[in-house]
């Protein structure tokens, strides 16, 4: 089955999304991640969406739900690297994005996932 | 007005969904639409081609480049033959949903396009039509 690979970095987890998604691997995709937070104890997962060039209500959904399972399974969501047109189009779409933590590349994401690790 | 161009695409399946994205995509290029624009209707067809798979039973994407002589434009129709919308109005509220989604397909695809056209019928199916122009 076709699936979206998850890095292992330390105490994170790294996905880079590089591939227009259909539905069923957006859902694998959150799965495989609640399973592998659960089996590394990662205290972070980082989602590196710079490749995508839309984000619709779906992906969307993905999103926050990847954030929320991995609050209640005490790991820190970061989503990096959204595009701007991406950002007018899902905000205009009505999805703000309530909950998920964001930063604008990789790097910073990295750098502000490790203090928030730190400060629990 | 003319319409320079056209064809019709299924939406069956979720990877036609994907597909549906893609001919869009190249089609607003082609037009030579600006990115933002671009990225607003290829939002807006995902959306739409969803609906039409999950809530239709699949049906099919229609797609025109037009041309009015001041501006080119991209319409695309989406058509199934499904249970039809049977409250309009609920429908196109934001947040409202029939399935697990977030209510905000319909609502949301309208916002992000310049022209919305929705017709159902309970029984009969639903067509969905949106311009974007350059």
């Amino acid at each position: 089955m076709e699936r979206i690979p998850i890095l292992r970095m330390g105490e994170f987890l790294l996905v880079t999304i590089q591939v227009d998604m259909h539905d069923q691997l957006a859902l694998t995709l959150q799965d495989d991640l609640a399973e592998l937070i659960s089996r590394t104890s990662a205290r972070g997962v980082l989602i590196d969406i710079s490749a995508l060039d839309m984000v619709d209500s779906f992906i969307g959904r993905m999103i926050g739900t990847i954030s929320g399972l991995s609050r209640v399974m005490d790991a820190e969501t970061m989503l990096v690297g959204m595009q701007p047109a991406v950002a007018i189009t899902l905000v205009e779409l009505g999805m703000t994005l309530p909950g998920v933590s964001t930063a604008l590349n990789v790097e910073r994401g990295m750098h502000l996932l490790r203090e928030r690790v730190a400060r629990r | 007005m003319i319409v320079r161009s056209s064809g019709t695409q299924p939406i069956a399946i979720e990877q036609d969904v994907v597909l549906a994205r893609q001919t869009t995509r190249k089609l607003a290029t082609e037009c030579g639409m600006r990115l933002i624009d671009l990225t607003k209707l290829v939002t807006a067809v995902s959306e739409l081609a969803r609906n039409t798979m999950v809530y239709g039973g699949g049906g099919d994407m229609d797609w025109q480049v037009l041309d009015d002589s001041t501006r080119v434009g991209l319409r695309l129709t989406f058509r199934d033959e499904g249970p039809g919308i049977p409250d309009l109005k609920l429908a196109m509220t934001d947040g409202w949903t029939s399935g697990g989604g977030l209510g905000l397909g319909l609502t949301g695809a309208k916002r992000l396009v310049d022209e919305f056209e929705l017709d159902t019928e309970p029984g009969k199916g639903t067509r969905i039509t949106i311009t974007r122009w350059t």
